[in-house]
């Protein structure tokens, strides 16, 4: 008889921290110590707290361990499994919620505490390859509903109610897109599934398809069942093979039970889904580049309209919605519209999850209600900025977002607020700088992405990123004009208006954005040759300071271009003009000798 | 499937397998499991009270927990029963016979099974 689950996430970051490893160990010492009757193992999704894997979590007891190794596993075995007491040294350190107990249960910690939990819901706590858990968690019972209960139409309007809008970038009414697919007349009409998730940093489309792909299975089948498809395409990119596995299995899974198929719950409604590879290129994110890919095509753009509601797959009506989006469906159909539009703000509803990273004490996923503010969401949720830094700015909405400066930190996030101090919502990256970011060098990394990923179909985007990614490494070099400024924001407003798909709309987004905020970094590189921030390489100079210099020689030892000369217990020089500008010496100086300017 | 009744089969028949994932219920039977209580059987004590609970039904409002040594080695094993709204209960000298017991009589019929308690052994 079972008395006790151990869960153990199996994203793919605690995959590639080991916790697979940890699971055999786990397996192998149960077995030893003649327990596997009584305890089971259990795999999951993410839990969202990737910064602190291998984790794993006790029950009933919720005790919450993080950087678990395989060398701790006996430990754990021994004193947690068998005899009842918590291993302290590896439960999870909740610094926010004083050390008074350390047994800090998952849900108790402050990184869970303001959290909401909807579309994550059943990630780290469910095995996303067992369906009869997913079932047990009211899975399929969404489905059952509409094609047993409700029409089409009710549906729809459920989904227009609850005020639900796309999770994928867009933010545009679901309900709505479902309206117009219904409305389109065809003979076959498909539903497709965004799931290329191609915004650096962001991975909550891989977290639900790794830890809940049951969610997405069921919500296809309703909005199949909504616009009068039978049929469905996943695409998602081939660098998420723990994704694809899982989905593959649940989907071999709904099929033996029926839930896909002929005839689902003997309603008469028929659907079935297929799964796309993707090669990986941010464009075929794009809706209308992606379901060109789908067609076995090279990904790229069309004008739209048509819409994909109107004219999509293969020349068919076809609704595409993110992963995220989808994730959504079944809680709304159950709960009711009402239940999720009590939740955000007046233009956002439900909740949103964020892919925290960058200069940040929790690296995760974490999922808040829409109208959550920056400052919560950095500072509570995300135990703040590391190493004693201060807060600078984040970037949203990756390569097509901009970034909020520290003034705004306490401004609601939701789509409308954020286009309106510049940023976007886009798919929920979001990337914290503190003091020793350069904002110039953050547009030049995001704008190098664009030039990479740009398809190439239309000029403006194909070419005016480059003239913009030109300018900002003129900038950086220390060889900028103040004149090239107004070059950029004039590039920037063309390349908007005139590309083709929102790639090119939206490149120039995180240079205008920096220039609205942080204008006067901008200034720094082009009059005084300086990078505030001590990141352009060829605006920064190391010296010693010969007052504090001790001759001890450890800097000319680590420098790796023989920069640095000088004699035992006298005065070192480094030769600006040999030096590669790595620090290695500053990090190295013991009497705070060397500087960087 | 092709109907809902088969939907609602699989979800009964596996709510009693994750409800111990939805955290400590509003009851707790905590097992004293150190060294101590291990010796003197404490092992089977929890597997007996583990099972009661999954034979009565009763996962999802009782979770079945343990812990290190309580203090009182010569009571061993010792079992605690914290229930809402209730002074926490010491059962001590258990067997799997008595764990069957207080599922019975005290868990279910909120009735404390005063013979087995410190109280009744100390006096
Ligand atoms: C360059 C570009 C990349 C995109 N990448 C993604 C993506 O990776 N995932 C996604 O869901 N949507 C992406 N989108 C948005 C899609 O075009 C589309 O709006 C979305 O899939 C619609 O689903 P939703 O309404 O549920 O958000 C991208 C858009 C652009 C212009």
């Amino acid at each position: 008889m079972i008395r006790s689950h151990v869960l153990i996430c199996g994203g793919t970051g605690c995959t590639s921290s080991g916790s697979v490893a940890l699971r055999d160990k786990l397996a192998d010492e149960l077995k030893a110590k003649g327990l596997e009757e009584e305890i089971k193992i259990v795999m999951t999704g993410c839990f969202g707290l990737c910064a602190l894997g291998p984790i794993m979590i006790v029950y009933p007891e919720g005790t919450f361990y993080s950087q678990v190794t395989a060398d701790d596993i006996p430990e754990i075995v021994e004193e947690h499994l068998l005899k009842g007491r918590i291993v302290e040294r590896l439960v999870y350190n909740d610094q926010a919620a004083a050390a008074e107990e350390a047994t800090a249960s998952l849900s108790e910690t402050q990184f869970y505490k303001k959290q909401k939990r909807v579309a994550l819901r059943n990630c780290g706590v469910i095995n996303p390859e067992a369906i009869d858990e997913y079932i047990a968690m009211d899975g399929y019972f969404a489905l059952a509903k509409a094609v047993k209960e409700m029409t089409p139409e009710d549906v729809i309007n459920t989904i227009l109610a609850s005020g639900l809008r796309g999770r994928g970038g867009g933010g545009f009414p679901t309900g709505r897109k479902w309206q117009f697919a219904r409305a389109s007349v065809s003979d076959k009409k498909y539903v497709v599934c965004n799931a290329d998730e191609g915004d650096p940093g962001a991975f909550m489309d891989r977290s639900v398809l790794e830890g809940d792909p049951h969610a997405l299975i069921e919500a296809m089948a309703i909005a199949a069942y909504a616009i009068g498809a039978d049929e469905g395409w996943v695409y998602v990119r081939a660098e998420y093979p723990i994704a694809v596995r899982r989905l593959s299995i649940a989907i071999e899974q709904a099929r033996e039970y029926g839930l896909l198929g002929k005839n689902i719950f003997g309603s008469g409604f028929n659907f079935d889904l297929h799964i796309r590879l993707g090669a990986g290129a941010f464009v075929c994110g794009e809706e209308t580049a992606l379901l060109t890919s789908v067609e076995g095509n090279r990904g790229e753009p069309r004008p739209r309209p048509p819409f994909p509601a109107v004219k999509g797959l293969w020349g068919k009506p076809t609704i595409i919605n993110n992963v995220e989006t989808y994730a959504n469906i079944a809680q709304i159909i159950l709960k009711g519209a009402d239940w999720f539009s009590s939740m955000g703000t007046e233009k956002s509803k439900g909740t949103k999850v964020f892919a925290l990273g960058g200069k940040i004490t929790n690296t995760g996923l974490v999922e808040v209600p829409m109208g959550t503010t920056l400052r919560e969401i950095v500072e509570e949720i995300g135990g703040g900025v590391p190493n004693g830094k201060t807060f600078k700015a984040a970037q949203t909405g990756g390569p097509s977002g901009g970034c909020i400066p520290a003034s705004l930190i306490d401004v609601p996030i939701d789509y409308d607020n954020l286009l309106e101090i510049g940023s976007m919502m886009g798919s929920g990256g979001l990337i914290v700088m503190d003091e020793d970011t350069c904002m110039v060098d953050l547009a030049k990394f995001f704008l190098e992405f664009t030039v990479d990923e740009s398809c190439g179909k239309c000029a403006p985007c194909r070419i005016g990123t480059v003239r913009m990614l030109e300018i900002l490494n003129k900038i950086c070099d220390g060889n900028g004009e103040m004149e090239d400024l107004d070059k950029l924001e004039e590039l920037a407003n063309y390349i908007k208006s005139a590309s083709l798909c929102g790639l090119g709309q939206t490149a120039p987004n995180p240079v205008l954005s920096t220039l609205r905020y942080f204008r006067d970094e901008y200034i720094a590189h082009i009059v005084d040759k300086k990078c505030p921030a001590g990141v352009c390489k060829k605006l920064l100079n190391y010296t010693i300071d010969p007052d504090k210099c001790k001759g001890c020689t450890l800097c000319a030892r680590a420098c790796p271009a023989g920069a640095i000369t000088g004699k035992v217990k006298e005065v070192h020089v480094i030769d600006t003009a040999k030096c590669v500008k790595c620090g290695a010496c500053m990090e190295k100086c013991k009497f705070g000798a060397i500087s960087r300017k | 499937m092709k109907s809902l009744e088969e939907l609602m089969a699989i979800k009964a028949k596996m709510q009693d397998k994750v409800a111990i994932r939805k955290g400590s219920g509003s009851t707790r039977i905590v097992v004293g499991m150190a060294t101590c209580g291990i010796a003197a059987g404490a092992r089977p004590v929890l597997n007996a009270f583990v099972e009661a609970v999954n034979e009565a039904g009763l996962t999802e409002s009782v979770s079945v927990t343990q812990t290190g040594c309580i203090g009182i080695c010569q009571y061993e094993p010792v079992v605690e029963v914290y229930a809402e709204g209730q002074e926490k209960v010491t059962y001590v000298k258990m067997t799997p016979e008595k764990a069957k017991t207080i599922i019975e009589k005290h868990i279910k019929g909120g009735k404390v099974v005063a013979e087995y308690t410190i109280g009744a052994a100390k006096a």
